[in-house]
């Protein structure tokens, strides 16, 4: 069904890419060649046939460093989108199927929050919050489900007036069913387009706020944070910033090209929607 | 004819205090109510009973949350945005300044994306489907992947180190002559303009296309004006109104941009300061910041409501 050579080549490039880096983080410790912490050299040596990306800024590989970080990225930003999708999808449906009170006020909440750019509550938030993975991903996660929750309701609210939805509250189903047997396989096309969306915005929350220096706190790293390791070296003519930097931005591509693909594939499926 | 379009106006400015209201309560209870003690968290788990009871009481955690937040509130009303913790001194002083340098980065930003994405919005309509468009496309494609410090560090390293054009750090004090301010904010403007202009020219491009499609710009075409006719004098101004939020959008989004770029350029505006005292947990600095971020956004949304309705007749009649 689904012929290889029937993919177009920038989804194709996006896959492979994909892969490539899930691959990095799974395997981490397996292809890795130095220590995460390890120190291997002197401060920000070139690239050689020994490390291939040089060194870093306290001399360690900057190379297994990067495999390293691919590993704290991913992971946190998975979790985040996780987050973000369940708590968003389960509130939006709800608010669609119940409406009434509940769906005002979950609305007007969601709009509030909204009305703050994300970065900036993020950063109010994380002010008195202890820096740990747990809180990162739960303030990514949350604020990010508002997204979620206003594309969720959107499309419940569509499906909620759809005749099997009406057959089945009459013949007695409870709003949990209804939700779950009824709403959630019809909304899956739409949403998993947005969760690749989602999934690079993540990253590049994330990355931010790494960048900043108020995300994952050393001597762990992902790739936001070996930017804010490396970054004085940029003025000496040392790009070992840029390589995580770059990084990044290739994941978002990717997975952006993926998403893309899929959402195509879905939407000329169904026959429409634009 | 213009009393109900002032109606309208005065209800969108009274729609946003309202939100500015509630956004307020929420940064507060954000800061407050979160589980745990404020004064525990700035100080540390090895923080002493003393040290920690004084900090209660500078920080007059001893009133309840509401007593609180109206006096948090009435000194911000008052232009009282109170003390910073870490430095002692007064909040409103240190900002001054930093608001200003903001403000000026991101004019300068907005002065050069906005006219930018317009002008090559319009080109790629008038070459769609051809290079150009694709370009854009492209461009949109790795503007919305790109971290701000990749681009930001890519400009760095080129034209800061390698060919030497411009500062890789922005500095800037008071009474620096107008052009060396230019040329210490001519990275980070730049870096924010590539930030939000493919986004820009990509929706003014789609705003136009949709407008395209009417039956007038058919007849335009038919009574033999030249395509840049048509979109100047026929497509363009029906289009302006969704072109103005676009812009407002994206100005929006530049606030967000600007506290990435500060740190990265080390640029004295309300960015890096917001990001120093986060590290520092120095909370009233953070919420009188973070209030001021937001009410800069919502400005600029209710702007762009406002000059939606100002430009579209067919707004200011709600069904």
């Amino acid at each position: 069904m689904l012929n290889i050579r029937r993919i177009p080549i920038p989804a194709l490039v996006g896959l492979v890419l994909t892969a490539l880096f899930l691959f990095a983080a799974i395997f981490a410790p397996l292809i890795a060649p130095y220590g995460n912490g390890q120190i291997v050299g002197s401060v920000w040596e070139p690239a050689s046939a020994d490390y291939l990306l040089g060194t870093d800024n306290l001399g360690r590989d900057l190379l297994s460093r990067m495999i390293y970080g691919a590993r704290i990225t991913i992971f946190i930003a998975v979790m985040a989108t996780a987050l973000s999708f369940s708590l968003g999808a389960i509130l939006g449906f709800t608010a669609a199927v119940l409406g009434g009170w509940f769906d005002t006020l979950m609305s007007r909440f969601v709009d509030l929050l909204m009305a703050i750019p994300t970065l900036i509550f993020g950063l109010v938030v994380l002010s008195v919050l202890p820096s740990t993975l747990v809180t990162l991903i739960m303030v990514m996660g949350l604020l990010d489900s508002t997204r979620v929750y206003r594309l969720s309701r959107a499309v419940a609210v569509d499906i909620n007036v759809m005749d099997f939805v009406e057959a089945a509250k009459l013949r007695g189903e409870g709003t949990i069913w209804i939700i779950f047997r009824e709403i959630l396989p019809n909304a899956l096309s739409p949403l998993i387009s947005e969760l690749g969306l989602r999934f690079i915005y993540a990253v590049l929350f994330l990355s931010a706020l790494s960048f900043l220096g108020l995300g994952v706190q050393p001597p762990d790293a992902d790739w936001g944070g070996m930017v804010k390791e490396n970054k004085d070296g940029i003025v000496f003519g040392i790009p070992a910033a840029l390589i995580p930097a770059a990084a990044i931005a290739a994941l978002a591509i990717s997975v952006n090209l993926v998403a893309d693909w899929i959402l195509n594939r879905t939407t000329s499926l169904k026959g429409g929607r634009g | 004819m213009s009393s109900p379009i002032l109606k309208l106006v005065a209800q969108r400015i009274a729609l946003g205090v309202v939100l500015l209201l509630a956004v307020s309560v929420l940064i507060f209870a954000g800061t407050q109510i979160l589980p745990g003690d404020v004064a525990q968290s700035i100080l540390g788990q090895s923080a002493t009973p003393e040290s920690l009871a004084n900090l209660r009481a500078e920080l007059g955690l001893n009133d309840p949350a509401y007593v609180r937040y109206f006096n948090w509130l009435g000194g911000i009303l008052t232009g009282d945005l109170g003390t910073a913790l870490s430095s002692g001194q007064d909040i409103a002083t240190s900002i001054g300044g930093r608001l200003w340098n903001t403000l000026f980065l991101a004019f300068w930003a907005a002065a050069v994306s906005i006219p930018l994405a317009i002008g090559l919005g319009l080109l790629a309509v008038r070459y769609r489907n051809g290079w150009v468009d694709k370009l854009i496309s492209g461009l949109a494609l790795a503007s919305t992947s790109f971290p701000e410090f990749f681009i930001g560090y890519l400009l760095v390293y080129f034209f800061a180190v390698q060919w030497q054009i411009f500062p890789g750090i922005s500095t800037v004090y008071d009474g620096m002559p107008f052009l060396d301010r230019m040329q210490a904010i001519a990275l980070p403007a730049a870096v924010l303009t590539l930030v939000v202009l493919a986004h820009m020219m990509r929706m003014t491009r789609a705003a136009i296309l949709n407008v395209m499609q009417s039956a007038y710009i058919e007849t335009a075409e038919l009574k033999g004006l030249s395509a840049i006719d048509v979109i100047r004098r026929h497509a363009f101004p029906n289009a302006i109104a969704p072109i103005i939020n676009v812009v407002m959008l994206n100005l929006a989004f530049l606030i967000v941009g600007v506290v990435v770029v500060e740190v990265i350029f080390v640029y004295p505006g309300m960015g890096q300061y917001l990001v120093d005292h986060v590290a520092k947990r120095d909370v009233p600095v953070v919420q009188a910041v973070g209030l001021i971020f937001a009410a800069v956004y919502i400005t600029l949304n209710i702007v762009a409501d406002i000059g939606a309705i100002v430009a579209n007749p067919r707004l200011r009649h709600p069904k």
